[in-house]
């Protein structure tokens, strides 16, 4: 006894000293702690290749590629490079090349605005080099300054030397120094991969709807992981790269993760930015109860009770039809709603915006299937999906998921059955963001898209689903159970699946109280009888 | 003359209220998560459903224990003998104030109808509650059973309909306990163990 108290004693001294000696030491490590963190081992601004000035973004790549040979080669090989991805399951040819949204509808004939968020330079046409080399723009992803700019209409080229753009428009578009950006490279993060991801379908915010400026640096609230003083994830926490090709795909997500929890090595491991790849199958400690929720609900349906969360408006519906209006001088319009956000601008139609939206639920099995420039479509009183998620209750595959569904309308060749790839965006006669003429515009998409076109337009009704899966709220603001587990909750459209405090069988409900109600009466009626006999025979 | 017979043995009795008492719990928070009304709130009523549930799964392995080792299981044996005196009883002869037909014993504690509706309950209602609970408790892991056919709604069904015929039975059987010799005979007999007979 004594022995082991004497032990445990000593023990107890020696943790002590030892904390106190890390203290001292921690405080001495302090003094000489460098400002930065280093994350790297190379400082690039002591490499002689770019202590010099860049004229041009392929002339830092060339930099860049005399070190990391194989860079190139391995950008060449994903999608942000190619926008194009062959879906293995459908066979459908999809990529920012080929499909066809209802924000902006298409690239085709817009290649020099687009490709302002291309890993690349010079994308301009359909002539671009998918094969060169010095054309991989590195800083896209790389740059740490934030001073890194590619401005829309320069086909995804650099301003190295100020310049009026567009020619006559007396704006000028300023220089950045490449120099410095080049010499400052590091890994990506919320900003660089923000600077496209955040400013989708045109705007801050305007297309995912949990993706926007405000994730650039969010609070707990806003996202858990990504929280700027807490966890401070980026996105590449989740979404790792291996050989520059990102995992996570919006053509092919992984709707139900039941592989576990990803294990270093393990054959297998599938796509790692899922909740699953690192939370498990039954996360709930605590309440294991919500771990029996795993087979049939996604996390984010819980964990993400509303998008747009972080002050910045999504955009909810874009009416193609309303676009082209002019003013009495015949001056294109543009008009804003009390928060100063625009709801209708000539070139684009009319708009709604909605910030902390609750989102829309659905089976989805991650099965994607998109309408392309090339699928027959007949116009119905349905709206025409643009892309269709397969999910169902029975399947097996399926979750229930929170969707961002966005709605719009936008042109339809009504003689060929088609969709319309317009030219909008560009500095000529026939762009729509010009001139307003949709008969100049829609020939010249269509005939970049390589579709034919019949002459003839009208506006078909689309929608197009979003899962969601950004802006994970803290725990404590993920969703109670009567958000789903009651009459008119979030779930109320939801089919295929019993949910208690919901669902109830009415033959049941009425057989169930009509043998209670029945029992009463009977037990009510023996019982007034015995007390009716007993008086008599008193 | 009234006669005192000792029925009930301690643990009997602890079973039977503390089993009482996780029913009506039960049946308590298992409406108000079928949404019938509001007390606990959903996800409380889910979390004391659940802890009921396994309380009483823990009671019934004592009971089950107690019943095989002391051979009490055996009152619970049907029997055709006396059922239809007893209901003729129960329909007429007690309104003319004639007496029990059946007189409890050590040997014999339950006349031929409790027989058979505690068997019912134990054979049949008790099963289907319990089948479906389970399965409710462990819905994540179907798949991996191989159940895959098997539907949420139709276990919620099983079980909601349980949750009748129990709440059925309590009624049937609360107003039944005042058949006795006296009003509250039976009552006395299930908190002393004793009770009074004819």
């Amino acid at each position: 006894m004594k022995s082991a108290f004497t032990r445990v004693a000593l023990g107890m001294c020696c943790a002590i000293g030892l904390i106190a000696a890390g203290w001292v030491q921690a405080d001495e490590s302090k003094a000489e702690a460098k400002p930065l963190k280093l994350t790297t081992t190379a400082d690039h601004g002591k490499f002689k290749e770019l202590q010099r000035p860049f004229k041009s973004g392929p002339e830092v790549t060339k930099a860049c590629l005399a070190c990391h040979t194989e860079a190139a080669g391995q950008i060449h090989r994903t999608k942000h490079w190619k926008w194009e991805f062959l879906n293995p399951d459908t066979k459908q040819v999809l990529g920012k090349k080929t499909i066809l949204n209802n924000y902006c509808i298409s690239i085709a004939s817009n290649q020099a605005s687009c490709t302002s968020c291309h890993v690349g330079y010079g994308w301009k046409d359909n002539n671009f080099d998918f094969t060169s080399q010095e054309n991989v723009d590195c800083l896209a992803c790389h740059d740490t300054t934030g001073n890194y700019k590619k401005p829309p209409g320069l086909a995804g080229n650099v301003v190295t030397q100020d310049m009026e753009f567009p020619a006559g428009s007396g704006k000028i578009l300023k220089a950045i120094d490449l120099t410095k950006i080049a010499q400052k490279v590091g890994k990506s993060s919320r900003d660089t991969c923000g600077a496209c991801h955040f400013f989708g379908g045109g705007g801050d915010g305007v297309k995912h709807g949990d993706l926007d400026s405000s994730m650039s640096a969010p609070d707990k609230e806003l996202d858990v992981h990504m929280d700027a003083t807490g966890l401070d994830f980026t996105c590449a926490s989740c979404h790792k790269t291996s050989s520059h090709d990102v995992a996570g795909s919006r053509y092919t997500p992984t709707a139900k993760d039941t592989k576990g929890a990803h294990m270093p090595g393990k054959a297998g491991n599938g796509n790692p930015a899922t909740c699953v790849a690192c939370h498990g199958n039954g996360p709930h400690k605590k309440q294991p109860r919500l771990n029996e929720h795993t087979a049939k609900v996604a996390c984010q349906t819980c964990h993400i009770p509303a998008f747009a969360r972080g002050g910045v408006a999504t955009k909810m519906t874009w009416d193609w039809s309303t676009a082209g209006q002019r003013d009495a001088q015949g001056q294109p319009i543009t008009r804003k709603d009390a928060k100063g956000r625009i709801t209708y601008e000539s070139r684009k139609g009319e708009f709604t915006l909605a910030e902390n939206v609750r989102p829309e639920y659905a089976w989805f099995n991650g099965h994607v299937e998109y309408t392309l420039l090339s699928d027959k479509i007949e116009k119905t009183d349905q709206r025409t999906p643009i892309n269709k998620l397969g999910g169902s209750p029975t399947d097996g595959k399926s979750l229930i998921w929170p969707m961002k569904v966005f709605r719009g309308s936008q042109p339809y060749d009504p003689v060929n059955k088609t969709l319309i790839t317009p030219h909008t965006a560009g500095n000529d006669d026939t762009g729509f963001w010009k001139n307003l003429a949709w008969d100049k515009a829609i020939p010249v998409g269509m005939k970049d898209s390589g579709a034919p076109y019949s002459g003839k337009f009208e506006f078909i009704q689309t929608e197009m689903s979003w899962p969601i899966t950004h802006m994970v709220a803290p725990k404590e603001k993920a969703l109670g159970c009567v958000e789903c587990h009651a009459k008119d909750g979030r779930l109320s459209g939801i089919k295929g699946v019993y949910l208690p405090g919901r669902d109830a069988h009415p033959l049941i409900d009425t057989a169930g109280w009509g043998i209670v109600l029945l029992t009463l009466l009977g037990v009510s009626g023996h019982g007034l009888l015995r007390v009716i006999h007993r008086q008599r025979s008193r | 003359m009234t006669q005192r017979v000792y029925l009930f043995k301690g643990f009997e009795r602890f079973w039977h209220w503390s089993q009482a008492g996780l029913i009506i719990f039960l049946l308590l928070t298992g409406f108000e998560i079928h949404g019938t009304y509001k007390v606990f709130g959903f996800e409380k009523a889910v979390s004391f459903h659940t802890i009921a549930a396994w309380s009483l799964v823990g009671l019934w392995i004592f009971a089950i224990f107690w019943h095989l080792t002391t051979g009490e299981w055996r009152h619970y044996i049907p029997t055709r003998d006396k059922i239809l005196v007893m209901a003729r009883f129960y329909s007429s002869g007690i309104f003319r104030h004639e007496p029990h037909p059946f007189q409890p014993s050590a040997r014999n504690k339950h006349n031929p109808l409790q027989r058979l509706t505690y068997l019912a309950i134990l054979t049949l209602l008790s099963p289907l509650l319990w089948i479906t609970g389970w399965l409710y408790l462990f819905y994540a892991d179907w798949a991996a059973w191989g159940l895959t056919a098997l539907q949420l709604e139709w276990v919620a069904l099983g079980h909601t309909l349980g949750a009748f015929l129990m709440l059925a039975f309590l009624i049937s059987h609360l107003y039944l306990s005042t058949t006795g010799h006296k009003l509250t005979s039976q009552v006395k007999a299930m908190i002393t163990g004793w009770e009074e007979v004819e």
